[in-house]
């Protein structure tokens, strides 16, 4: 018989009665997160005026021992493939302008500190926020002349994580002034509390009433967004926060929205304010 | 903004606990131990095991069975005349037991390596260390794989 | 393929036992899997590792398909002068991937 789909279909229940109490690891882990013994990342923060939990905690603090070592020594961590991978791509010149990001915005190091940290930003051209792989892509078409990257492909995840790891240890602020950010915002809450799918679950079901318990074998976080693109385990891969978005919405068995949708865009306006305070940990490791 | 799809409440056919088979698929579903012990056989020639000298880390719990980190370290003084020669990994319970072996020199210095495996699931992991001197070490552990609820 | 990371430490005095890591990109294809189709994808995995100093065997690993994807290795080198580490990737393909790392003595 197959194995998969009998827990599958199992899962639902399992979800709907119980979010189990832990029974191996309570709550977030105590400890502190400087990578290479060098870049110290603020992991715990003081939530922004509104938030409904007192603290912000990043994910990191709800991985294992092995996982969260991994993140610790950048050698180790699989994401950091990919941010190589950016890196690369940064100064690989493509388009009708025969421009890279490198022609404008020399080195990144310089030009690109901070920016991963105040994503995503009101952009008024186009009279929405934008992320950092709409930015990219606005470049590639506009200043480049250069076909825009479809979601998830060609150069988009490796491009996103290197400018974002620009900001490694940088604290995540977004500016809710420009712009219309803050319709933007509420738009956002809204998607965060609606009960949705089959199993019926809320963002907010899970990560901000039941972070510290497990669901099954799956440790809750609070679902802050600060390491995206982020390595997981399960796929040996950078995941984007598009996908992820994507992955849990579908695991509450509704139908998912577009990537970087009116929906989704909103969702990571609102999800990026509520991990306000913490370090981008871009690529950050995860299970 | 258009949202009905997020917030209708549509039926999908999705497994969403389809961790497990990621990388294994369904075909077989673990080794036979006929295989762990034919694995066993080819690599110490039927010579017994001693215990002690060879130390095998892995995590109690591993949260993804998709990269489990996996450590081995053999009390060797690594001169050439007295090394390790080789050091077997084993995962009983995956679908094919061998996960790697370990080639060591005396320009090693010091037997001990690391890399990252896969498991299908909770299940003993066996190390079996061949000295230069025909000596054999075996040590194992058990490692609980958890099966996430959340695919993503 | 994409370049492998390697780190060994720049300065070593001779005796020294270092630590070195690498780390690989690659998808290693177990051979277990099935597509949506239900056929079964093909094995496709790096199947071998080798480390040389100065044109001699250091290290090396026999890799099944359960080494998971981007490989990753640590392992010991004892250093006795100044020279090239040489490190050897293969896969089930045939295709190599080769890098060389300089140390020298303090």
């Amino acid at each position: 018989m197959n194995y998969s789909r009998f827990i599958a279909a199992g899962l639902g229940v399992a979800i709907t009665t119980t979010f189990v109490a832990a029974t191996v690891v309570a709550g977030p882990v105590e400890d502190t997160l400087v990578i290479d013994d060098e870049i110290e990342i603020i992991t715990r923060a003081p939530s922004s005026e509104g938030h409904p939990l007192p603290e912000v905690i990043s994910g990191w603090h709800y991985r294992t021992d092995s996982t969260r070592a991994m993140e610790a020594d950048s050698f180790a961590n699989g994401g950091m493939l990919g941010v190589e991978q950016g890196a690369a791509l940064w100064s690989t010149v493509e388009g009708s302008e025969g421009k890279s990001c490198e022609s404008c915005h020399q080195d990144a190091a310089t030009s690109m500190a901070g920016v991963g940290a105040i994503y995503p930003k009101w952009h008024e051209e186009s009279g929405r926020p934008m992320n950092i792989e709409l930015r990219i892509n606005a470049c590639r078409v506009d200043n480049m002349g250069a076909e825009p990257y479809k979601f998830d492909k060609g150069g988009q995840k490796p491009l996103t994580a290197f400018i974002k790891h620009q900001s490694l240890g940088e604290p995540v602020k977004v500016n809710l002034e420009e712009g219309e950010m803050q319709k933007w915002w509420e738009a956002g809450k809204e998607l965060y509390y609606k009960r949705t799918g089959q199993l019926n679950l809320s963002c907010a079901s899970c990560h901000e009433l039941n972070n510290g318990k497990h669901i099954r074998a799956d440790h809750l976080s609070q679902g802050n967004v600060n390491g995206f693109p982020t390595y997981r385990l399960k796929q040996g891969n950078l995941i984007s926060l598009h996908n992820r978005f994507r992955g849990c919405i579908r695991d509450t068995r509704a139908e998912f929205p577009d990537a970087f949708s009116d929906d989704l865009m909103a969702l990571e306006v609102y999800t990026t304010w509520r991990g306000q305070g913490l370090s981008v940990e871009t690529p950050a490791v995860r299970q | 903004m258009t949202k009905q799809s997020f917030h209708r409440r549509a039926f999908l056919s999705a497994s969403a606990a389809a961790a497990l088979s990621a990388f294994f698929g369904s075909g077989r579903v673990f080794a036979e131990a006929a295989d762990v012990a034919k694995a066993i056989e080819a690599f110490t020639a039927g010579s017994e095991a001693g215990e002690g000298a060879l130390t095998l880390t892995t995590p109690e719990i591993a949260e993804n069975g998709n990269s489990v980190p996996v450590s081995v370290l053999v009390e060797s003084p690594m001169t050439a005349d007295d090394y390790v020669e080789s050091v077997m990994l084993l995962a009983e319970g995956n679908p094919l037991p061998e996960v790697a072996t370990f080639n060591f020199t005396p320009m090693s210095g010091e037997a001990k390596a690391s890399t990252r495996m896969r498991l299908a699931k909770t299940q003993n992991v066996v190390a079996l260390a061949k000295l230069s001197n025909g000596e054999i070490y075996k040590a194992s552990n058990n490692v609980k794989v958890t099966i996430g609820g959340c695919g993503g | 393929m994409a370049k492998p990371r390697i780190k060994v430490p720049k300065k070593v005095s001779a005796g020294d036992v270092i630590t070195i890591k690498t780390l690989v990109s690659h998808k290693m294809e177990s051979g277990q899997r099935k597509d949506k189709e239900g056929k079964p994808i093909p094995r496709m995995i790096i199947n071998k590792f080798s480390c040389e100093f100065n044109g001699t065997p250091v290290f090396s690993c026999d890799i099944d398909p359960a080494i998971a994807a981007n490989p990753y290795f640590e392992f010991k080198a004892k250093v006795e002068e100044a020279g090239t580490f040489k490190f050897t990737w293969v896969d089930d393909e045939g295709e190599v991937i080769e890098a060389e790392k300089e140390i020298s003595l303090s």
